[in-house]
């Protein structure tokens, strides 16, 4: 850890967003816009039965009597929602099955993205579907998986070949009608990755989907959803990333988990969707709703995220502690530099008895970013027994910035303890020339100090994504002092 | 060709928000050599250390600093610590969350690098770690936490020796290092440094007591007052002052009343 530690540091020479690049591909895109066409088409092009497409068209009607939501501390440009494409596929060869079907020009981008989809290539024993604006473009280790009667497909392929899955569980935990993006997802949601672990079943690698927003004017609504049924155990990865461009997009997904008894779920996330140019020109627009259900007794969602992408970020992954003894968890970092706006946190809503949650949530601001953590934690009058830990810091650099905390508690059983810590801290420059003073350049001593104050959420990371999370927080903050 | 002079400091003169502090300082120090600077509160003793470890606290507006050959006030305040600058800091900084462990791996690392030197491997530097840490006496508990997170002021004095210890200056300015220290603690820290040094190490030890220089004997003592060094002398200088105090020498220096009692709180 330590080495691999100091190799980053190293490795690190400038501020600028690495994945910016644009794969130059054939892509086939839709006319923008959104009515009903639109929806029947992109069901049209994923081949979905009936029901899918009936589903998409409730949640579309329902969309058009919403607004979009304005509590948040953020500061949102209006989106028009006909100027977006809703659906952008990179063109290739049907049904990739084998990597040579695969065209090259992709494969390459994701090398190039650090995600290299032959098998062999993969040591680290990580499965990844990688989806490339609105379609999966490859799932590895699909057939190992199956062995042990996991499904790990594209969304897409779930709803034709497990469809009586797909049905009992969509929409299960975020309802169509939930908010104003689920059901804009609801509509228009293009591909993600659907997994299934069946009972007893402890998934022997890390699934991991990777996003890729490439074609321009394009939105990205991605569905998630990961099934652990019981007793068993699946840790979940996800990251993104988007080329660099002038005008902002849209991202918008849905992720739904649902554990049964005794079942345990770790979904991490690395977003590092674009975060705009240091004028705040450009950048993704993530309007995420996630949650999970802790459906049967015992069991365990686990939620960490390390947020350094975006120009704007909407997110509160949440848990819903039904089962008796269940366990939440959130562990977050949070950075927003340069014009990056977040508003994020959780909800740990406590239903069955002896339930427990924990959030971590560490902000993080420099030049000019606002930073808001929102957390709500409810406990209901049958949740006996309930206990709740919140932990909230905020870091600053420099005086621009902001961090703000919205804790919302409303307790309704006598016996629950909930309890709230929160510290703001400021990176000083006595710090760092201290560090300074002992050998330590300016940029490796902040990213001592933010990977030092990160370390905890870090930790929950998997060993591959700890590293590389490390390097993204050094990265997002070059430039925020002096 | 060597210079001779490890240190030499010209006609150096710095302000602060545009009031001079050091009017016009100089100073020689060979390889070896322990040299005392003591001097009233607000002199501008630590304003000295500031300028040679490049914290942009004061100005520098004449003057020169050439450190090994090298002119010193063209380099960052990382050079100076990679070529070999040590400053014990009067009131050491708390840094949360990280490691001592990381931190001084991560010192160690960037000073080998700039000597073209591999990184220490995760051994040798644990090894270092111990053997350091025995001999500036220092407890484990302390190398195990934060930056000086929660020390007192004794054990973040004795940390600065400590981390002197692992990275071995050729020049190391101990500002009031003896300060708030109890009598054992003196002599653990004092000891300590002349432990560490080697034949070619030089000292520069500030401070306002004589106490510390019965520990670490200095081969000069000067005086700094109203920001020059107004008198120079051998060990003996120190227990003048320590007697007759520094009344003397304001009125030999004859300056006026207002600029030498300027004391920080
Ligand atoms: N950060 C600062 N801002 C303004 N004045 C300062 C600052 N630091 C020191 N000074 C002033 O500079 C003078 C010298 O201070 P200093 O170098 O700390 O003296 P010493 O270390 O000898 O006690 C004093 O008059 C002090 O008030
Ligand atoms: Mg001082």
């Amino acid at each position: 850890m330590e080495n691999d530690q100091d190799k980053l540091l190293g490795e690190v020479t400038s501020g600028e967003y690495k994945y910016g690049f644009v794969t130059d591909i054939d892509t086939e895109v839709i006319p923008k816009g959104l009515n009903e066409d639109v929806i029947r088409l992109i069901s049209a092009k994923k081949e979905e039965p009936e029901w899918m497409l009936e589903f998409r068209l409730k949640a579309f009607r329902h969309w058009q009597t919403m607004k979009m939501p304005k509590w948040a501390h953020l500061n949102v440009p209006e989106i028009d929602y006909q100027e977006i494409i809703y659906y952008a596929a990179p063109k290739q060869k049907k049904g990739p099955d084998s990597l040579g079907d695969v065209d090259p020009e992709l494969l390459k981008t994701f090398d190039k993205l650090g995600i290299p989809l032959e098998e062999q290539k993969r040591l680290t024993g990580v499965a990844v579907d990688a989806v490339m604006d609105s379609v999966s473009v490859k799932t590895t280790f699909r057939e190992t998986l199956a062995e042990m009667g996991i499904i790990f497909c594209s969304f897409s392929e779930a709803v034709k070949e497990h469809p009586t899955l797909v049905q009992k569980y969509l929409a299960s935990v975020v309802p169509y009608t939930d908010n104003f993006f689920a059901t804009l997802n609801s509509a228009v949601f293009s591909d993600g990755s659907f997994c299934y672990i069946p009972k007893g079943v402890r998934c022997p690698m890390e699934l991991s989907t990777y996003f890729r927003i490439n074609a321009s004017n394009t939105g990205q609504f991605e569905r998630t959803l990961l099934i652990a049924d019981e007793e068993a155990y699946v840790s979940y990865l996800e990251g993104c990333t988007a080329p660099m461009r002038d005008e902002n997009q849209l991202h918008a997904a849905v992720v739904e988990i649902v554990a049964e008894r005794g079942a345990e779920v770790k979904y991490s996330t690395v977003q590092n969707w674009y975060p705009g140019d240091k004028e705040g020109k450009g950048g993704i627009f993530n309007f995420v709703t996630k949650r999970g259900i802790c459906k049967g007794d015992d069991s365990k969602i686990s939620w960490t995220q390390v947020e350094t992408g975006s120009a704007i970020t909407w997110k509160y992954p949440s848990c819903i502690l039904r089962g008796n003894n269940s366990v939440g968890e959130f562990y977050s970092v949070a950075v927003t530099n340069n014009y990056q706006q977040a508003d994020t946190g959780t909800k740990m809503i406590h239903i069955g008895r002896n339930t427990k949650s924990t959030i971590v949530s560490k902000g993080i601001s420099a030049g000019f970013g606002q930073n808001s953590y929102r957390g709500l934690v409810k406990v209901l009058g049958k949740a006996e027994g309930a206990r709740n830990f919140s932990q909230c810091d905020s870091l600053l650099l420099g005086d621009k910035c902001g961090a703000h905390t919205f804790p919302y508690i409303e307790v309704d059983n006598p016996s629950a303890i909930v309890e709230h810590e929160a510290t703001t801290s400021r990176i000083g420059e006595d710090q760092i020339f201290y560090c300074n003073q002992r050998g330590i350049s300016t940029e490796d001593a902040i990213g001592l100090i933010v990977n030092g104050y990160a370390r905890e959420v870090i930790n929950k990371l998997p060993m591959e994504f700890a590293v590389e999370a490390q390097k993204l927080l050094q990265i997002s903050l070059e430039g925020s002092v002096g | 060709m060597q210079t001779e002079f490890l240190l030499q400091i010209k006609d150096l003169k710095a302000s602060i928000d545009n009031k001079e502090i050091l009017k016009g300082l100089n100073l020689e120090v060979k390889p070896g050599e322990i040299h005392a600077i003591m001097g009233p509160n607000g002199s501008g003793k630590s304003t000295l250390a500031n300028v040679l470890t490049g914290r942009e606290i004061a100005t520098v507006t004449a003057g020169t600093i050439t450190f090994d050959g090298k002119n010193l006030l063209d380099m960052s305040p990382e050079e100076r610590a990679c070529e070999g600058i040590f400053l014990s800091f009067q009131y050491p900084i708390e840094i949360p969350g990280v490691s001592m462990v990381n931190f001084m791996k991560t010192a160690i690392n960037e000073q080998r690098k700039h000597r073209g030197l591999e990184p220490l491997s995760a051994s040798d530097f644990l090894r270092l770690m111990r053997e350091k840490k025995e001999l500036v006496e220092i407890d484990s508990a302390l190398t195990n936490r934060s930056v000086n997170e929660g020390f007192s002021g004794g054990e973040k004095k004795k940390n600065e020796i400590f981390q002197m210890a692992m990275l071995e200056p050729r020049l190391a300015l101990l500002d009031e290092t003896d300060s708030g220290l109890d009598i054992d603690a003196l002599r653990i820290v004092a000891n300590g440094v002349n432990k560490i040094r080697r034949p070619d190490t030089s000292v520069i030890v500030i401070t306002h007591y004589q106490r510390l220089l019965d520990y670490i004997v200095p081969d000069f003592v000067h005086v700094l007052y109203d920001g020059r060094i107004v008198r120079s002398g051998g060990p003996e200088l120190a227990l003048t002052l320590e007697e007759r105090g520094y009344d003397w020498i304001k009125k030999e220096a004859d300056v006026t009343e207002e600029t030498w009692t300027t004391d920080r709180k």
